[in-house]
């Protein structure tokens, strides 16, 4: 390893310059001969705290959620019963809360955030990029909680009175999107949920996608402008493509905060265990949601367990998403070059 | 103790850190929510007077319980109490404290706090989803002259486990034969309907927001924020409305005598509020640490000599005398040191 490194061509230089070789050349610090061991000591060490860890978390989820997977095998993903009373127990409302919230999230917050980034980027006039860039960053400081009681107190009136009343009486017996339109226009539900957290993750995907797109050669994308293209080809054809491989990383960042994100959920979902329709208006559930309001209070046994069980299921969603997610980069790297 | 090492080493190390610093006389108690405001009260006032000091947690009632019988903490909290054979199987005792209300509210165009007369039946079947409307028959069969709107009723309800939910749960078992068979009693039960809000400032939120919208809250939230009861139809077939002097008459029919183990919803009495508790502490009989128990019985025996007053002062109804009279009964007769002796907290 370290005769790879550019260190001596560079000591040669300081030789060929030196005026008067008297005294040869100067002793080199030595540097402690253990010093190399336990650096990469500590190191390796550090990179495998982080995979035991990792592996423990696992084993005591398992552990923990032992007695629930004895019970329910895996009949737990498929049963939408949540009966604490008689310790009947399935995980269908939470999982599907939590895919359908973080999906409506990303519908929303993918083009919003291309949107944000394109006009950062190529549009905007150079005064308002500073400043406008650093707000969308502000939002992601913003607590989880304190989006959480906006979205309550401020935004669900509002999304009760002036959009879902209105979409409920537009397409009420319209088949499918009545249906999905149906239920109590109160501004609390699945729909609120992935508002919010589309919110909550546009600076995430914005910002890594405002970075990609500015590393992109100027050189390319200016011969696209020469040869006659419009912002909207030039983006499109040249600078997502380019970026890709980062775009989807943003993506994938603004996923994962949505699938974990429990407080602001907790606020507007309405904490509903029931699976009565597919309604995006209806109260529903989240596993982190289920998780943080029933823990302290769950007595040990078969709650507890199913608890622990649902958090299991979590670790998994989350990990097929990152599997997932570099699967799709692999893929897109090898196509790379080939599409026009 | 299932999965429960890991989280004890990490209880027994938060613990250490703080009792770590403290001083000998320190006491830590874990539990219930719904006592938290007057615990700490208390545990302010009880350090004032004496310098010792108490630590209580308010994590809820199922982790109090957890960490008490993982012995991590001196007392456990619970709002809903332990059966008999349950405590006699983990050598335990358990007492009560203090007296607390549960209220339905509601949130109507145009009605005022008391106006709105409702039976444990139909307050069952509104959460069981039958009535669903404010202007249904059989309310207004209770309530003649209400202008009661033709609006879809908005149920609300603890989406986190919670003694509140309990003892709701647990009255409308009592009274409404469909809700016992369908949905049962518990901290935390399988909700037919309505939108969960978490702790009880999560539910005055969703009622106060929602238009149209019934909940449950403890007494205190209700009365600071000022939402509008229902009067609730009691065992004796009277209409009452939640005030100190409602509790203190369902507590007074209890058989404390007999067992500590009473939920005092439904009590009979002509003045008694019917969604009415009381919240307990929870020790183990036998001590091997004699001093920390003598502390923490020291404090509740102080507490009830002279905390009454705090503990009305946050809407809380203080236990009657003869009540107190067998708590410290209880106390010398059954919680005891390694050797067998009773803890001495005089």
């Amino acid at each position: 390893m370290a005769a790879t490194l550019p260190a001596s061509p560079f000591s040669d230089d300081k030789k060929m310059e030196r005026s008067d070789p008297k005294g040869g050349p100067p002793q080199r610090r030595q540097s402690l001969p253990w010093a190399d061991a336990v650096f990469s000591l500590l190191t390796h060490g550090a990179a495998w705290l982080t995979l035991a860890l990792l592996a423990g978390i696992i084993v005591s989820l398992v552990i923990g959620a032992a007695p629930a997977i004895e019970e329910f095998g895996l009949g737990f993903l498929t049963s939408a019963e949540w009966d604490p009373v008689q310790e009947k127990f399935g995980g269908l409302v939470m999982i599907y809360g939590t895919l359908m919230t973080s999906f409506i999230a990303l519908l929303i917050a993918v083009p919003v955030s291309f949107g944000i980034a394109l006009f950062l980027t190529e549009l905007s006039p150079s005064w308002l990029r500073r400043p406008l860039g650093t707000a969308i960053e502000l939002l992601a400081a913003v607590p989880s909680i304190v989006y959480g009681m906006w979205g309550l107190l401020v935004f669900s009136p509002i999304l009760s009175t002036y959009v879902q009343q209105p979409l409920q009486t537009l397409f009420a017996g319209v088949p499918i999107l009545g249906t999905l339109f149906s239920g109590p226009p109160v501004g609390i539900g699945l729909l609120s949920a992935g508002i919010i957290l589309a919110i909550m993750v546009i600076p995430f995907i914005a910002a890594v996608m405002r970075d990609v797109f500015e590393v992109t050669p100027p050189m390319l994308k200016e011969s696209a402008y020469a040869l006659g293209s419009t912002t909207w080809e030039v983006m499109w054809k040249v600078v997502l493509p380019y970026t890709k491989t980062g775009v989807v990383g943003g993506i994938m960042l603004g996923l994962g905060r949505a699938l974990g994100e429990t407080m602001a959920v907790t606020f507007v979902i309405g904490n509903f265990n029931q699976l009565e329709s597919l309604s995006l208006f209806e109260a529903a559930n989240s596993i982190t949601s289920a998780l943080a309001n029933e823990f302290a209070e769950a007595g040990e046994g078969l709650h507890q367990a199913s608890l622990i069980y649902l958090g299991l299921v979590l670790f998994f969603i989350t990990f097929v998403v990152l599997a997932l997610s570099k699967l799709l980069l692999s893929q897109l790297k090898k196509g790379e070059g080939r599409a026009a | 103790m299932n999965c429960s090492p890991l989280r004890t080493a990490f209880a027994t190390l938060a613990l250490t850190a703080v009792t770590g610093v403290a001083l000998a006389q320190d006491v830590t108690g874990a539990g219930a929510s719904f006592p938290a405001p007057v615990y700490a009260k208390w545990a302010d006032a009880y350090n004032k007077a004496t310098g010792a000091r108490i630590n209580y947690q308010s994590v809820g009632s199922g982790a109090g319980i957890r960490q008490i019988k993982a012995k991590t903490v001196d007392f456990g909290a619970s709002d809903a109490p332990l059966k008999d054979d349950e405590l006699a199987k983990d050598g335990m005792v358990q007492f009560p404290t203090v007296i607390g209300g549960v209220v339905p509210v509601v949130n109507i165009k145009g009605i005022s706090p008391g106006q709105i007369k409702m039976t444990g039946q139909v307050l069952g079947d509104i959460y069981l989803g039958k009535i669903t409307k404010w202007n249904d028959a059989a309310l207004v069969a209770l309530n003649p002259g209400v202008p009661l709107p033709d609006a879809t009723i908005a149920p609300v309800r603890r989406a986190d486990g919670s003694g509140t939910s309990f003892l709701f749960t647990n009255y409308l078992s009592k009274v409404n034969a469909e809700w016992q068979a369908k949905v049962g009693e518990g901290t935390a039960v399988n909700w037919p309907t309505g939108a969960g809000g978490k702790g009880n400032e999560g539910v005055s939120a969703f009622v106060q927001r929602l238009p149209n919208s019934i909940g449950y809250v403890e007494y205190a939230y209700a009365k600071q924020n000022k939402m509008s009861h229902v009067m609730l139809k009691n065992k004796d077939g009277q209409f009452v409305g939640p005030d100190e002097v409602n509790f203190k008459a369902a507590a007074a029919g209890a058989q404390w005598d007999k067992s500590f183990y009473q939920v005092l919803t439904e009590q009979p009495g002509k003045e008694a509020w019917p969604i009415t508790g009381a919240t307990f502490i929870l020790m183990y009989k036998s001590q091997d640490k004699p001093q920390n128990a003598a502390n923490a019985l020291k404090f509740f025996d102080w507490a009830y000599a002279s905390g009454d007053k705090l503990a009305s002062d946050l809407e809380y109804v203080p236990l009657p005398d003869s009540v107190k009279a067998l708590i410290r009964k209880q106390w010398a007769d059954n919680i005891k040191d390694a050797s067998g002796k009773a803890i001495a907290y005089k």
